[in-house]
């Protein structure tokens, strides 16, 4: 009877997607390709790097090779590569998730940092501020951030590694101006923070909420990423203020050594890696607004385009990220009792 | 048709099960395939809900009793779980009344559109839940469609506890419809027209006749809305703030552990909302047991 | 639905006054609008703000298609698992009588409320490689997490009591009084679920199966944290559709999300359908069952 037919259909349909999978996870590993994960704001750069590497490895070798990306949070790239992701190369927002990487599974050296140039940056950014168009409010540097009546969109440093270097800039500009009285620079971080109505959990959130949604006077916003917004979402809505201090927020590489051996792909992935070193890399580099580790290589009309900063850096003001981790981010971290306020409904 | 047919073939025959045992975990049946679809459905569950939960129980069962009580104490973590539940209270309770109006609407009357309207309940459903917040986002919004008239009232809803509410009633909605919807178009006739005979006015066979058949169903939508709404996390954080002990979820709260690679206070915290998920469900279900015991209802 | 004919038959005593039908018909109306109708708006009019070239063009991407490939494969094993299941429960839940059913019904319950960080996390608290068979999987060489395997059994739990949850509250109003007479006149088993259970059940089933399937496509949460978030290979149409609208692509994020949108409404045109096909079967048997 019919409904018998349905079932045998139906028996049948469920044979074959099954064939199906075990077609599609069969083919999935066929020829050599190398796993680059990534965090968010890179997406643009490399879906521009990998051509040229990919090409750049034809004409050494004549191998035509596959760069697979995957992009997601820093903090939530760092955890899958823990929990069995098969990166070959990790390129992330901050030390500090390789560092953990690093920690929890062995599968990268502790030195990690010392086996390429530069502290194993081959590009950085740094924070500034997006604001609307004609700067209403006149925010021209961290203290104008900290002034009553100044909304300021920034993402959630407990989820955002974007976030952290917000934070961490403010910090940084905030103890240089009070001559590293922590006391008052708290304070003064803790101001900032209560003119912030939101906190996105990811840095291109904040970006959105800014932009789109119409909150806020300013946004504070890696370089890159507000260079991007105001080509995305248009140069007569937004200005760009560059605080005259502000820090250097580096964006390590590493290769994933347990991976790599594993899989074969050692050479492939430290040829990955270098290449981002190379001119021509470093000329995409400074062409998707990021800051090159060899200034030299870059177009000028890309550099120029570039604000001039003071920038300092994480290990010089505070001591490297693992220190700086703990004492902020952690539970009951500075940024915790930052937060702590009286419910307001 | 392979795996429906063992229902017969290894299920006791009919009028035999339980007959020669003194005591019996079933009641006496004609009806056969107890121990198959019940050994089927309860290995299933161990194997795809169970399993994975108790791992995840476990790994919390490191912190102890003390440490879970800590977790759950902490203000931050209290106040996460306080929005988190409230909310979705309120969240599941608008939407019963609402969803018991559109299911009754969407089954009794014929009008333009009706069946467009159907359709659209599953929405919350198929539409990813980071999609249905930032859509939410955008119209609730101080500049947008619905955000911006009501900022001219003073009514703030992106971006504060409002928002969350909007969300959560979004993602519970079908829920109620859905369970709602065939028990409303099983109503017998006889029980209507019998109550209109007997001289009922309509809203006393409604509120006599009609809505106690619709009560256990209701109830069910009510705790699937109400748990599902504990859990959500996509469609909120677009449109909450996430500002700490104000409009900050507990899902949140999970994740943030998570980024600082303590999964112990990430599966304590889930836990700790597992475990009242858990109780308010389990109460449900005893309601609605007793009830059918009680009344014969469903 | 099933109401039409008989509704019109009866219209004096079995509807309200024409002012509260209109007025419930209204509130039903505009809360629809207010929470539903908008954001359905909201999706596709960014889907084809730049008109419905740029909106086909989006959806011929690589990236998207190897994403809607990979959603249509997840559904078309997760949904079948759990319909298999949903029947099983279901009959043994409502057809029997036995100690602690409220509690079995409870557990089925509980993927609702869990939250789908934690539904993604469980996984990979089990298969991970910090996990429990962590250890035993990459020993074999064998691809949970971050691959389809994972994907999968994150859409399983996710949608695990949709069906079931659906047919449970149906059987039960219906009771057992008519498989008992089937059997009583010699039907099997097997018939007698088929030819009587089956037919009355139909349209629950119907929604479970529509419910199960509309959210084991749009699943993200869980989905997020087991696919690793390869582009081409392990993106769902969510995860895409998020990849795209981080990459400042509204027209092709939301292109991807009125799909599934659409998806909604297709499966309902279909469940129109059958209804309007079996319309005289179903009116026949409502008389014959009351």
């Amino acid at each position: 009877m019919s409904h018998s037919n349905v079932l045998a259909r139906f028996g049948m349909a469920l044979a074959a997607t099954l064939l199906g999978v075990a077609l599609v996870a069969g083919s999935a590993r066929a020829g050599q390709s190398l796993l680059n994960v990534s965090y968010d704001p890179t997406r643009e750069l490399y879906k521009a790097i990998n051509p040229a590497f990919i090409a750049d490895w034809k004409a050494k070798t004549g191998e035509t090779v596959q760069i697979q990306t995957s992009h997601n949070g820093s903090g939530a790239q760092a955890r899958a590569v823990i929990d069995g992701l098969k990166a070959d190369v990790v390129t992330l927002g901050l030390a500090a998730d390789i560092d953990a990487i690093a920690a929890k599974t062995g599968k990268i050296p502790a030195d990690w940092q010392q086996r390429l140039p530069n502290n194993s940056t081959p590009y950085g950014s740094t924070i500034i501020f997006l604001v609307r168009k004609g700067n209403p409010k006149g925010i021209k540097d961290w203290d104008d951030l900290a002034k009553p009546g100044v909304n300021v969109v920034t993402p959630n440093p407990k989820t955002s590694g974007g976030a952290r270097w917000n934070y961490l800039a403010a910090w940084g500009y905030g103890l240089a101006k009070f001559d590293n009285d922590e006391t008052k620079t708290k304070a003064f971080v803790k101001a900032i923070y209560q003119n912030a109505p939101v906190l996105d959990t990811g840095a291109r959130g904040a970006t959105i909420t800014f932009a789109q949604r119409g909150l806020g006077d300013v946004l504070i916003a890696w370089e890159n990423e507000a260079f991007l917004a105001l080509q995305e979402f248009g140069a007569d809505n937004f200005d760009i203020v560059a605080p005259p201090r502000s820090i250097l927020a580096e964006s390590p590489v590493a290769v994933v050594d347990g991976v790599v051996d594993a899989k074969g792909t050692r050479k492939l992935a430290q040829a990955y890696v270098e290449f981002l070193y190379t001119p021509a890399a470093q000329a995409i580099i400074a062409k998707n607004f990021y800051r090159p580790a060899h200034p030299e290589f870059a177009a000028k009309e890309d550099l120029a385009r570039l604000p001039k900063i003071e920038l300092f850096t994480v290990d010089k003001l505070l001591g490297g990220w693992a220190k700086t981790q703990k004492k902020h981010f952690a539970d009951g971290g500075v940024f915790d009792e930052i937060q702590k306020q009286e419910p307001t409904q | 048709m392979s795996h429906i047919a063992p229902i017969e073939r290894t299920g006791p025959g009919p009028g035999t099960l339980g007959l020669k045992k003194p005591w019996r975990f079933t009641a006496p049946t004609v009806l056969p395939g107890f121990s198959l679809t019940f050994g089927y459905t309860l290995v299933y569950l161990s194997l795809i809900v169970l399993f994975p939960l108790s791992v995840l129980v476990w790994r919390a069962s490191g912190l102890g009793f003390g440490g879970l009580y800590a977790v759950a104490t902490e203000p931050r973590v209290a106040a996460g779980l306080r929005t988190t539940f409230s909310i979705s209270l309120a969240a599941a309770a608008i939407d019963v009344v609402f969803g018991l109006i559109v299911a009754w609407v969407l089954t009794r009357y014929e009008f333009p559109g009706r069946r467009f309207l159907d359709a659209v309940v599953d929405l919350p459903f198929a539409l990813p839940t980071a999609v249905a917040g930032i859509s939410l986002a955008s119209l609730y919004a101080p500049n947008g469609l619905f955000g911006a008239p009501l900022a001219a009232l003073g009514i703030k809803v992106a971006f504060t506890r409002l928002g969350i509410l909007v969300a959560l009633i979004f993602v519970g909605l079908p829920f109620i419809v859905r369970t709602v919807q065939p028990i409303i178009g099983e109503l017998e006739v006889e029980l209507e027209e019998a109550s209109a005979t007997l001289g009922a006015t309509r809203a006393q066979t409604v509120w006599r006749v009609l809505l106690p058949p619709l009560a256990p169903a209701l109830l069910t939508g009510f705790a699937m809305a109400f748990a599902r709404a504990v859990g959500e996390y996509g469609s909120v954080i677009f449109i909450a703030g996430n500002i700490a002990y104000v409009s900050e979820i507990a899902p949140l709260l999970i994740v943030v552990k998570l980024e600082q690679y303590d999964y112990a206070g990430a599966t304590g915290i889930a836990t700790i909302m597992l475990a009242i998920s858990f109780g308010a469900l389990l109460a449900i279900n005893l309601i609605q047991a007793w009830s059918r015991r009680r009344f014969g209802h469903v | 639905m099933s109401e039409a004919t008989p509704a019109r038959s009866h219209t004096n005593v079995r509807t309200e006054a024409p002012a509260t039908r209109l007025t419930l018909i209204l509130v039903a109306v505009v809360f629809l609008a207010l929470f539903l109708l908008a954001p359905l708006g909201v999706v596709f009019t960014q889907a084809l703000q730049k008109g419905f070239g740029a909106f086909a063009k989006a959806l011929a991407d690589d990236d998207a298609v190897a994403a809607i490939k990979l959603t249509l494969l997840v559904a078309a094993i997760a949904v079948p698992v759990n319909l298999l299941f949903g029947l099983a429960a279901s009959w043994s839940i409502a057809k029997f009588s036995f100690p602690g059913k409220s509690l079995l019904i409870t557990l089925i319950d509980l993927p609702f409320s869990v939250s789908p960080v934690v539904s993604g996390l469980v996984y990979v608290l089990v298969f991970g490689s910090q996990g429990v068979f962590g250890d035993w999987l990459a020993a074999h060489d064998i691809e949970i997490i971050f691959a389809v395997p994972g994907i999968v059994l994150a859409t399983i739990f996710v949608t695990f009591p949709f069906i079931a949850r659906e047919l449970i509250p149906l059987m039960q109003e219906q009771g057992t009084v008519e498989e008992e007479a089937a059997l009583t006149l010699g039907a099997s088993g097997f018939h007698t679920f088929v030819a009587v259970t089956l037919p009355n059940i139909k349209w629950g089933l119907l929604y479970g199966l529509l419910l199960c399937n509309a959210r084991a496509m749009g699943e993200f949460g869980a989905v997020s944290v087991v696919s690793g978030h390869i582009r081409g290979l392990t993106n769902t149409i969510p995860l895409q559709v998020e990849i795209l609208y981080n990459e400042y692509n509204s027209v092709a994020a939301f292109a991807l999300a009125a799909l599934l949108a659409s998806l909604a409404l297709v499966t309902l045109g279909l469940k129109t359908f059958l209804e309007w096909r079996h319309a005289d079967a179903l009116t026949g048997r409502a008389r014959r069952r009351h």
